[in-house]
């Protein structure tokens, strides 16, 4: 049998073609198809998510309560973020990983594929649960992502199913990074040491640590407010010995690595694709690594800047804000590396590589008003107002989204054979990159002149900038319609493309055959 | 300036206390402006140390987003391939390397020395001159004085109330002050280390005036401290900043800060008032009711006080006409509402566990008890045609 890169150029890899039908993709363990079955089901939620935030700008267009109830309101805050958070970013990252992981380090397939099939089916249950309060009576989750008791505890029927929801997303998070971690660290082909890998593949390992780390924690946390609910326990009740702000604690112990699981895996997608359209190599990959490494420590040791305002003692709110300020340091290290990359370079500007200078560019923005909130004494004025909303959203929507959609462009003619419309492609990024500063930037405004996160109505004084961020994410919105078209169009059909795809890409997947035959690898290739 | 907070503030002073006061009027603070785009410097220590760290923060990521966009700008524009751009080949330079770790981590360790001194005296509540205690409620705010015999609860303002409702009867445009008005201010004197102490009672919140440069959460079972000393007299507003719940957006917080004696002439008639009709609204204290308070009211009388409190307390959920919404049961048309007199009062009082519907008890007095319980048997649609009197409420208690 010759190896799959042999039997790839030749065009006739069909031993092992894909059933067809639904149980193709119900019983399906192929990295593929799982990967595909991921981001669609990512870029499905993406748009859920996203018309809840439509309601949430159409209410805000203007002062008064113009179209939802207060409460509805809070429902769609809360489930904005858990559908965006856990439905949209989170998949398609796994997708990615799914798809590119194995053909990046010349695996045959991910190491447990039957893990592989369950964590994803997950996914649509765990989902289905979540999405189904919405038509309760009593309506969806409203306290925010975040679950805060005891406004948690006075959910009606949507809190078990809340908690449920949580625990099987959490669930396929662990399996989804265990089978990583377990493909990076025993699948590579030979040769390909773990200073050679690529740096999506890096990233995607450390990340894959920190949820196996953190959500068990997570679980812990939802279970525990469970009890507190029907069982009588009283881990966050004052009046039986417990404390709310506990429940602070272990939520964010969780969600700060959390925050860095959606950016890290960016931060390696960036990595692939600045060099290639620079033409040159990536600066100082093993600085990279390490700065990877230390920012994934680090997020272990900065959950209470989350939590400023809830009476830390001194000495407590002095080490998370020292222990936040270092995180820019490594951050730091990595902008001035992809600057470094672009240095010097030969660079052309497709819209894969728009996407990623807009990520360095606009998450630079989100890293530095990070930096901002890191000091203790002033985030006592920035907490919980759209300062801190302006700052995730830069970091979250033109960090990691920015990124996934370069990652789609960068790899879509891999993954179809055929090249998307370059033309559309730069009118979707133009599109995009102009409304959603028009839609974020007015909301570091918004935050410092006063105005609290989570309220559907507002003074007048703040009408303005809101009008602005309403017009510019009705906008960014709508623009996202036109990538789903371009993805559509470019798997129908295109120009076909070479195995390389472009003229500066280095690694592995590039030397498959375009589209990429089902299975890939069966004969591992040799690194040098 | 005459606003309408600051005219019922000035009522509360009653009729000597307001035309002494109106002479002093404090002023509104010009900040919160139209395109306001920063942080208020504020009236406190404390705020102007937050925000002159805030600005100097704020300098320096301008300074190095300035460094990465200009230097990205530039490669973008000097090294492209279509100007004929050939691409180099390094990929590490350990010296570069040290070099933008070093730099960061020492800009980082300058900040962070105004910072630790500006948290180590935020934190100093030591020696302070009068305490207020702050309860955060699902959704209003209650102030107790401690050193003296002062309490009372603050909710949004009437016209506000009405406003903020959909399809509302007054536009928000045409409230001055729109969410950010309460029918009972927190009064403090200027130049006065004032300690506070907050919690709350049923979820968490947090007090936030961004001119006193700090909010902090109020947290039910526990108490947090913070101290503010007021530089200058005036209003200063704020709002509720942790979600608790559906009307997390209509909790403001005003403190109005007087000078020391108009505050004790405040003081003078808190006590006065105090003792003879606890914590009702303003507007409510004209005679000297102490003595009437347990005697039978008029029909008239019952139905003007029950629709003031029906506006502040009730409308919300319920609704102008009672029709309630979805979650909150209408009471237009409601048997319940009509039948039985011991069973409303019993819901009113106690609340109904296990849903929104709260006890107020604790909050309204016999008379307003009375009052709304007769407004809402008698208002819209409904017709039971009797009264209920401040008496049978007690007995109810």
């Amino acid at each position: 049998m010759s190896s799959a890169t042999d039997t790839a150029h030749h065009g006739h890899d069909h031993h092992h073609a894909p059933p067809y039908g639904i149980t193709r993709w119900l019983f399906t363990t192929n990295h593929k198809d799982l990967g595909v079955l991921y981001m669609s089901f990512g870029l499905l939620m993406f748009f859920i998510g996203g018309a809840m935030a439509m309601i949430i700008r159409a209410e805000l267009f203007q002062p008064g309560l113009n179209l939802v109830d207060p409460y509805f309101f809070n429902q769609m805050t809360t489930m904005h973020a858990l559908v965006m958070i856990f439905g949209a970013v989170m998949p398609a990252l796994t997708g990615l990983a799914n798809w590119l992981v194995p053909v990046q380090i010349g695996a045959p397939d991910m190491a447990l594929p039957r893990v592989n099939n369950w964590a994803f089916w997950l996914l649509p249950a765990g989902f289905v649960l979540l999405l189904a309060t919405l038509f309760m009576p009593g309506g969806a989750p409203a306290s925010g992502w975040t679950m805060y008791p005891p406004l948690v505890l006075m959910l009606g029927d949507s809190f078990p199913f809340l908690i449920f929801a949580v625990h099987i997303l959490g669930i396929s998070s662990i399996m989804g990074s265990i089978n990583i971690a377990v493909t990076i660290l025993n699948m590579r082909a030979p040769g390909m040491t773990l200073m050679k890998m690529p740096l999506f593949v890096w990233t995607w390992l450390i990340t894959a640590f920190l949820m196996i780390a953190v959500m068990p924690v997570l679980a812990g946390a939802v279970t525990m407010l469970l009890t507190d609910q029907y069982f009588g326990t009283s881990f966050f009740n004052a009046a039986g010995g417990g404390d709310p702000v506990m429940f602070q604690h272990i939520f964010w112990f969780f969600g700060h690595p959390e925050v860095y699981i959606l950016i890290l895996p960016a931060f390696g997608i960036v990595s692939a694709i600045l060099p290639t359209f620079a033409r040159k190599p990536l600066f100082g990959y093993s600085s990279m690594v390490y700065a990877t490494a230390s920012i994934a420590f680090l997020s272990f040791i900065v959950w209470a800047h989350h939590m400023f305002t809830v009476g830390l003692p001194l000495a407590g709110q002095l080490f998370f804000m020292y222990a936040t300020m270092l995180v820019a340091v490594p951050t730091g290290v990595k902008i001035f590396n992809w600057m470094a990359t672009m240095w010097r370079g030969s660079m052309t500007f497709e819209t894969p590589m728009l996407f990623s200078i807009a990520f360095v560019l606009l998450f630079t923005v989100g890293g530095l008003s990070g930096v901002m909130l890191a000091l203790a004494p002033v985030d006592l004025q920035y907490h919980d107002t759209y300062f801190v909303v302006a700052h995730f959203h830069y970091v979250l929507v033109t960090g990691t989204i920015f990124a996934i959609m370069a990652a789609v462009y960068y790899w879509l003619p891999k993954w179809t054979g055929h090249m998307y419309d370059e033309k559309l492609g730069k009118i979707h990024f133009w599109v995009s990159v102009i409304s959603v500063n028009v839609l974020f930037f007015p909301q570091h405004f918004l935050g410092l002149a006063g105005m609290p996160r989570r309220i559907p109505d507002y003074a007048l004084q703040f009408a303005e900038f809101n009008m602005i961020s309403s017009i510019g994410g009705f906008v960014f919105g709508f623009a996202q319609l036109l990538f789903v078209w371009i993805i559509i169009k470019c798997v129908r059909g295109g120009e076909k493309v070479t195995d390389q795809v472009w003229e500066g890409a280095q690694g592995l997947e590039w030397t498959l055959p375009s589209p990429a035959p089902y299975h890939t690898f069966e004969t591992p290739p040799v690194v040098k | 300036m005459t606003s309408k907070m600051l005219v019922r503030a000035l009522t509360a002073v009653g009729l000597i206390g307001l035309l002494s006061t109106a002479a002093a009027a404090p002023g509104e603070s010009g900040w919160r402006q139209p395109w306001g785009l920063n942080l208020p410097e504020g009236v406190t220590s404390l705020s102007r140390l937050s925000y002159d760290l805030h600005m100097l923060v704020f300098y320096i990521v301008c300074v190095i987003a300035a460094i990465v966009f200009i230097g990205i700008f530039y490669s973008m524009w000097k090294f492209r391939k279509s100007a004929g751009a050939k691409p180099a080949h390094f990929h590490h330079n350990t010296t570069v390397e040290v070099i933008w770790t070093v730099i960061p981590f020492l800009i980082l360790l300058g900040i962070s020395i105004p910072a630790t001194q500006t948290m180590i005296k935020m934190e100093d509540t030591t020696d302070y001159e009068m305490t207020v205690k702050v309860t955060g409620y699902q959704w209003m705010w209650e102030y107790e004085y401690l050193d003296e015999d002062i309490s009372f609860f603050s909710r949004m303002d009437p016209d506000s109330q009405l406003a903020r409702q959909r399809n509302p009867e007054i536009s928000p445009r045409e409230v001055e002050h729109y969410l950010l008005d309460v029918d009972n201010p927190l009064v403090v004197p200027i130049d006065k280390k004032i300690r506070f102490l907050l919690t709350a009672n049923d979820v968490i919140h947090s007090w936030w005036v961004p001119e006193l440069g700090w909010k902090k959460d109020t947290i039910p079972g526990f108490i947090n401290e913070a101290w503010a000393r007021i530089e200058e007299p005036g209003v200063y507003r704020g709002q509720c900043a942790e979600l608790c719940g559906r009307d997390h957006a209509f909790m403001p917080v005003v403190v109005i800060a007087l000078e020391q004696e108009e505050y004790e002439d405040w003081v003078a008639e808190q006590n006065g008032e105090a003792a003879a009709v606890g914590d009702e609204p303003a507007e409510a204290d004209i005679d000297d009711v102490a003595e009437e308070e347990l005697e039978d009211m008029s029909e008239d009388e019952l139905m003007t006080l029950g629709e003031q409190v029906y506006n502040s307390q009730c409308l919300a959920c319920h609704r102008a006409e009672g029709e309630g919404m979805a979650g909150f049961p209408a009471l237009d048309g409601n048997e319940m509402v009509t039948g039985d007199v011991s069973a409303v009062n019993d819901v009113i009082i106690n609340g109904v566990s296990g849903t929104a519907m709260q006890a107020f008890g604790g909050r309204l007095d016999d008379r307003e008890i009375a009052a709304v319980v007769t407004y809402i048997r008698n208002a819209w649609g409904n017709d039971a045609g009797d009264l209920v009197q401040p008496s049978e409420v007690r007995d109810a208690r």
